[in-house]
């Protein structure tokens, strides 16, 4: 069997006093996508960056392809080369516009010429419905079409992995959909993909595995009919009745 | 209870004609008594204008000195005798203010780059920059100007410049490197934090997050603080006259020697503010919204 993804063991990361992941173990196969699910604070962000090392973890391995990526001899450059990150609040650039965003990586970080860069940058935004918004800077987008940007300027360097940061949560409600479409439309392609969200019938229908994070811990793991519809722990079932009140499911 | 009401269809309202179709009585009132209060507020302020420069202007002309101060300060037969042989001089202010802007700006970018810098074979450097601007953002400018105009020629040694022009210029240049590196440093920061990481996720280096997101941001943000600078500046070259190169005010000053007469240094002041004033107006305009990416 070929090596996983992305294999996470027994990360640890605190900052300061405050210790947000307490030995996280997680395997991710090719093609798979795996939605994290958990309160505000839980961890999964931090998780998330982690793997992007935008932060330094403490203790433990995350391995991308078989290959430990978190030793300090491994340049985090190469690493994050090779997966995409989609932020909260999108971190567009401001004074580039749509197409400028999606090609910079593309061609600074890959080597790619600015034809060839802007040709598939071009067709990535009509992908993700964004036709004819090339040139506008993000200003002049709405908060939807902002998320879709920065999902095509993550996959534009087509990531061996697209990890997803509550992608929808800065969104009104009526915009979520386009986004969750976009999610959708690469997860169709077999994209692997680590999600953390709030969607919790998203999570249901694009997931292939749902891990619930608690107080630093995967809690709970396993296919999505099974965690999000009869919870073993109580944890699990305290999360989901508290967002059910709050009529988020 | 919510009253639904007709909504007018888009563009009805636009241009006069078909708006006045629309506009209602009460609006109509409302817009004229609005006008009222403009012109009376328009009224209160140009009474008050004139009471206050006028008594202003007359108080100063009935003063008892003022002939002898309009003799001494407002000759306009000095005046035009003055005025060419003060512009001749302030075409070297002109020249050393603008290549002392270059050189301020580019040295002011390095150093606010290197103290921003992370990597730690640069700690010698950073700590250079660090000391360079305490130093010569603490000593006054006046100061400065004489430590370097006449100190580095009393070493005597050879290679280093001895025109006063230029050693004016290199005392300003430090100055001005030290306030305008911290300009550009205060901009770096002020750049969001996720601006930084979604470069790097995208796959940026440090250096080509700084180059191609960082910077081009903080600049921009920067521009009135820096223009702000300008003004300092351009007023500033007026000490490299201490040194004794013939600029403006160093011209203006010989001048008033020979005629006993102030109004040279009036000449001089107006080709300062000649300068200055549109200046000003430029960083007004550009202080419109602080942070503001165009």
């Amino acid at each position: 069997m070929a090596a996983p993804v992305l294999e996470l063991r027994g990360v640890t990361k605190a900052f300061g006093e405050r210790q947000v992941l307490r030995g996280i173990d997680l395997t991710v196969t090719e093609h798979e996508a795996i939605a994290l699910i958990g309160a505000s604070g839980s961890g999964k962000s931090t998780l998330l960056r982690c793997i992007d090392l935008l932060e330094e973890i403490d203790d433990g391995d995350v391995l991308l392809d078989g290959e430990v990526i978190t030793d300090p001899s491994v340049d985090p450059v190469a690493v994050r080369r090779r997966l995409g990150l989609v932020f909260q609040a999108y971190n567009l650039f401001p004074h580039l516009t749509a197409l400028q965003n999606v090609v910079l990586g593309e061609m600074r970080a890959h080597g790619v010429s600015r034809a060839e860069a802007e040709e598939s940058g071009r067709a990535l935004l009509a992908r993700f419905g964004l036709a004819g918004r090339e040139d506008d800077r993000p200003d002049n987008l709405s908060g939807g079409q902002q998320q879709r940007v920065a999902i095509a300027r993550a996959f534009s360097g087509r990531p061996r992995a697209l990890l997803l940061d509550e992608v929808t949560s800065a969104l009104d409600p009526e915009l979520v959909g386009e986004v969750l479409a976009a999610v959708r439309d690469l997860k169709g392609e077999g994209l692997t993909m680590v999600i953390a969200t709030h969607e919790m019938s998203f999570a249901r229908e694009v997931a292939d595995e749902v891990a619930f994070l608690h107080e630093g811990r995967i809690v709970e793991a396993g296919p999505p009919a099974k965690v999000l519809g009869e919870p073993e722990r109580p944890e699990t079932r305290r999360f989901l009745s508290r967002l059910l009140e709050a009529g988020r499911i | 209870m919510v009253r639904l009401r007709a909504v007018p269809r888009r563009g009805q309202n636009r241009g006069r004609l078909s708006a006045a179709a629309v506009i209602s009585d009460r609006r109509l009132e409302r817009e004229a008594a609005k006008r009222r209060q403009e012109r009376r507020s328009q009224g209160i302020a140009a009474a008050s204008t004139i009471i206050v420069l006028g008594g202003l202007a007359a108080w100063i002309l009935s003063s008892p000195g003022w002939p002898e101060v309009r003799e001494l300060f407002f000759n306009w037969e000095v005046f035009k005798e003055a005025f060419p042989e003060v512009l001749d001089g302030f075409w070297l202010d002109v020249k050393l203010f603008v290549l002392v802007e270059i050189a301020v700006l580019i040295l002011g970018l390095a150093i606010a780059l290197i103290r921003t810098s992370r990597g730690a074979a640069l700690f010698p450097l950073r700590l250079l920059a660090a000391v360079w601007v305490d130093l010569f953002r603490g000593i006054p400018t006046i100061l400065l100007v004489y430590l370097v105009g006449f100190g580095v020629p009393a070493l005597r040694l050879s290679g280093l410049p001895t025109d006063p022009v230029v050693l004016g210029g290199i005392a300003l240049g430090l100055s001005y490197s030290a306030y305008v590196a911290e300009v550009y440093r205060a901009g770096i920061r002020s750049v969001h934090r996720g601006q930084r990481d979604a470069a790097l996720a995208v796959g940026l280096t440090e250096t080509q997050t700084m180059r191609h997101v960082i910077l081009p941001q903080a600049i921009r943000r920067v521009v009135p603080p820096l223009l702000n600078d300008f003004v300092a500046l351009q007023k500033d070259v007026a000490l490299v006259s201490i040194l004794g190169p013939l600029e403006a005010f160093r011209l203006a000053q010989i001048f008033q020697g020979e005629t006993f007469n102030y109004t040279p240094l009036i000449a001089a002041a107006l080709l300062y503010l000649a300068v200055t004033v549109p200046l000003a107006r430029l960083v007004d305009r550009m202080g419109g919204a602080p942070g503001e990416v165009r």
